[in-house]
């Protein structure tokens, strides 16, 4: 399917090369290669304009890079796109049960987001989470094992694909409630303030969870006391099978806060994403909240129950991936400027697809969590007094 | 839609229904001859469905008989996510059925002002996990909406439908039967239905009921539970047990998917130990039927009932606690429960939580034991 849309590539970004830029490369990442070409920076244009709300001044459509970073973006995208995808196979193998929801076509959010902010900036999203968690430094057998259900997995199998955190890492989910996790995000972010610390919050939801009250509720308090929090609205246009101008009376979601400014992103772009990103938590920690809307698209369903066919048509799912799709626009962006060869690039993938492999074959290996974990972590060490939990099976009384 | 009803013989009752399912929809011809009976299913000519479908033909039915019912929820107008509303839009039009934005809480409000101005919301939360966003909707404005004006406002007409219960795999945010938390509020009423055959006869009630109700609906057996289903009108009444296998040595109270449960643990420990147990399906958790549980109990002497819902604090505190109560002198055994474990809902370790038929039987035997 890939190579075929890289041929049908079409209104690829125009991404000029500017020669050697002066601009120091915005990226957080530190990179093991010693190569001077390979740190070498370069500018590469976004296409989408950047819109405003209530902003005096729009980050420019440039942004600063390096064939690293490059090479990089690519390379986690694919990880990441292979990965759901081979959750996708491994729902249908009822290897994995219950309910899963995919994020193939909204890649590069998490991967142009992770590069503009560090592990101190705090990340709290819904349940579309697994390629979050991979952002956050989390492994790829902890999402499978945690997609299977399995005691290695990044919550010892408790959570499975809604409720994935990584504690060292500022990751706080992982939620399964529509909307519930965006308050938790401005209480998260009062945290830093009063700490004085330089980092932010990004509160993460879809287009449909827009319409909860809480998030406005949280907003407000943010914007009071002025709270270095983020809301990152990832407009993927449907909120379950609601197209969002059914949903939403004003679908434009970075002008949802009135009083709170906005902008929006290009979600498709990564690089768009990272120069937006960047900005927003430097705007967030100098005034407070701000809204950013990722204008995105999922390829899959909602979930893995809803086919993702009944309420838009197939020829608009394929008109986003010829046109839009996040890697083939990277690929072509190293493709024009000749960063990689096409047996580098297919080194990348073959090494993305085995590291997907192994993580399988690993967790499948890999047992369930013991049943005395059922009532581990329903208290701290049993504050009430109660020396077991009641009601679990007879003769399995357990100790909290 | 039309229906013959050959040769069938009811009582004419409720006709505008009867006659619509007879006559092409028509609700006020009152030119058909042959109406069925609305209370005894057996008279009544009946096909055999799956519990979305009754739920389905219940709304239908309920569309069709009054104008002012309303349908609404999230993804309803395609369906929704068990296909329980599938083909309602096409019916009756997108006044009447229509999807919501993604708002627990405004849905139900909504509806609640809705119903005070006399429709008939039949509000669909998509999973009852999810109900907790409208819960201060429900619990302090629908419940005491009628108690706090004096009688002068309620929202009679308002109906709320979720899908509860465990599926094998859902986890913790598709899997809860949070009955107990409605239980507790009066002004409400709560049902839960174990088949197609009452889904159907216990929603149009609900419906119809001039208080609002909390309907429950076990998603595990929209497709997997099977039966016949009488055709039209058809109405199983709101705060009625139902004794749906005799017996005479214990009485197992369960409702919802759990009865299938305590219907297979009667059959085993009839056919290994000779145990002779009376099953009682609940159906209606608010306002419940005491006097049922409470004969059986006298006959049997002994009490088992059973939920998915955590044990502390769940509705079997309450059955237990009024049938010790009421039937005291006849007791042979403390009276039991077999529930879900006071944890949160697990994932793969739902199997620990479940109470399960294995269990079921091994409390049987400890209360005969006694």
């Amino acid at each position: 399917m890939l190579p075929s849309l890289a041929k049908q590539w079409r209104n690829a970004a125009v991404i000029g090369l500017r020669g050697q830029s002066l601009v120091p490369c915005a990226s957080t990442r530190t990179f093991a290669s010693a190569k001077s070409t390979e740190e070498e920076t370069f500018d590469v244009e976004i296409t989408t304009p950047f819109e405003g709300h209530k902003l005096d001044e729009l980050p420019s459509q440039t942004v600063t890079t390096t064939k690293t970073e490059v090479l990089d973006f690519f390379r986690d995208l694919f990880r990441y796109r292979r990965m759901e995808i081979a959750a996708d196979v491994l729902y249908k193998g009822k290897f994995i049960r219950g309910f899963c929801h995919l994020y193939d076509g909204q890649e590069a959010i998490c991967v142009g987001m992770e590069s503009a902010i560090n592990y101190e900036d705090a990340i709290i999203t819904s349940y579309r989470d697994h390629c979050t968690y991979l952002g956050r430094g989390g492994n790829m057998y902890e999402v499978i094992a945690e997609l299977l259900g399995r005691k290695d997995g990044c919550s010892r199998g408790l959570g499975g694909s809604m409720h994935m955190y990584h504690r060292e890492n500022n990751f706080y989910g992982g939620n399964g409630i529509v909307g519930a996790q965006v308050p938790l995000g401005v209480g998260i972010a009062f945290q830093q303030k009063y700490n004085k610390k330089d980092n932010c919050t990004f509160t993460m939801y879809g287009d449909g969870a827009a319409n909860q009250g809480q998030g406005f509720e949280a907003l407000n308090m943010a914007a009071l006391w002025d709270l270095p929090v983020v809301y990152v609205c990832e407009n993927n246009h449907f909120g379950m099978g609601t197209a969002e101008w059914r949903g939403s009376k004003q679908p434009a979601f970075y002008k949802r806060g009135d009083y709170v400014p906005g902008i929006k992103v290009d979600g498709m772009d990564v690089f768009a994403v990272k120069k937006a990103v960047a900005f927003a938590k430097e705007y967030a920690i100098k005034n407070g909240p701000l809204i950013m809307e990722m204008d995105t698209y999922r390829y899959h369903g909602h979930s893995m129950s809803d086919p993702g066919s009944t309420y838009r048509t197939r020829d608009e799912v394929s008109g986003i991936r010829n046109q839009r799709d996040p890697i083939e626009r990277v690929r072509k962006l190293i493709q024009n400027m000749e960063l990689a060869t096409t047996a580098e690039i297919k080194a990348i993938e073959k090494a993305a697809r085995k590291e997907v492999d192994d993580a399988i074959a690993k967790a499948k290996e890999c047992p369930e969590p013991p049943e005395e974990w059922l009532t581990k972590n329903i208290y701290s060490a049993a504050p009430h007094g109660w020396e077991s939990v009641r009601g679990v099976e007879r003769g399995l009384a357990h100790e909290t | 839609m039309l229906r013959r009803g050959n040769g069938v013989v009811g009582r004419g009752m409720v006709e505008r229904m009867v006659s619509s399912m007879l006559c092409g929809g028509n609700a006020t011809t009152t030119t058909c001859s042959r109406g069925f009976s609305a209370e005894v299913g057996e008279q009544q000519r009946a096909r055999k469905i799956n519990l979305f479908t009754a739920i389905n033909d219940a709304l239908n039915l309920s569309l069709e008989e009054d104008e002012k019912t309303l349908i609404f929820g999230e993804d309803v107008s395609f369906g929704g996510v068990f296909r329980c509303t599938s083909g309602l839009l096409e019916k009756h039009g997108s006044d009447r059925v229509f999807n919501t934005p993604l708002c627990e809480q405004g849905i139900l409000g909504f509806a609640v002002g809705a119903a005070a101005m006399g429709y008939k919301p039949v509000v669909e939360i998509q999973f009852a996990d999810y109900i907790f966003p409208a819960f201060d909707q429900i619990v302090n404005e629908a419940a005491k909406y009628r108690y706090r004006s004096g009688g002068m406002f309620s929202c009679g007409g308002l109906t709320i439908r979720t899908p509860c219960g465990a599926v094998g795999h859902g986890g913790h945010y598709h899997s809860q039967s949070p009955e107990a938390f409605f239980m507790h509020s009066p002004g409400l009423k709560v049902v839960m239905p174990s088949g197609p055959k009452d889904a159907k006869g216990l929603l149009l009630s609900s419906i119809r009921d001039d208080n609002p109700v909390v309907f429950f609906e076990p998603k595990i057996m929209y497709r997997t539970s099977v039966e016949e289903v009488p055709y039209g009108d058809f109405t199983v009444p709101l705060g009625k047990a139902a004794v749906v296998r005799e017996g005479k040595d214990i009485t197992l109270v369960g409702w919802g998917s759990q009865v299938g449960v305590l219907r297979q643990a009667a059959e085993e420990v009839e056919k290994n130990d000779g145990i002779s147990c009376e099953v009682i399906d609940l159906r209606t958790i608010l306002p419940w039927d005491v006097d049922t549980i409470a004969e059986s109990v006298t006959k049997t002497g002994r009490l088992l009932v059973s939920h998915e819902a955590p044990l502390t604090a769940g509705v079997g505190a309450e059955i237990v606690s009024t049938i010790s109560k009421e039937c005291f002198l006849n007791l042979e055994a403390p009276p039991l429960r077999v529930c879900g474990a006071d944890t949160p809902f697990p994932l793969v370790l739902e199997p620990f939580y479940l109470p399960r038929q294995s269990r079921v039987i091994a409390e049987i035997r400890n209360s005969l034991a006694f």
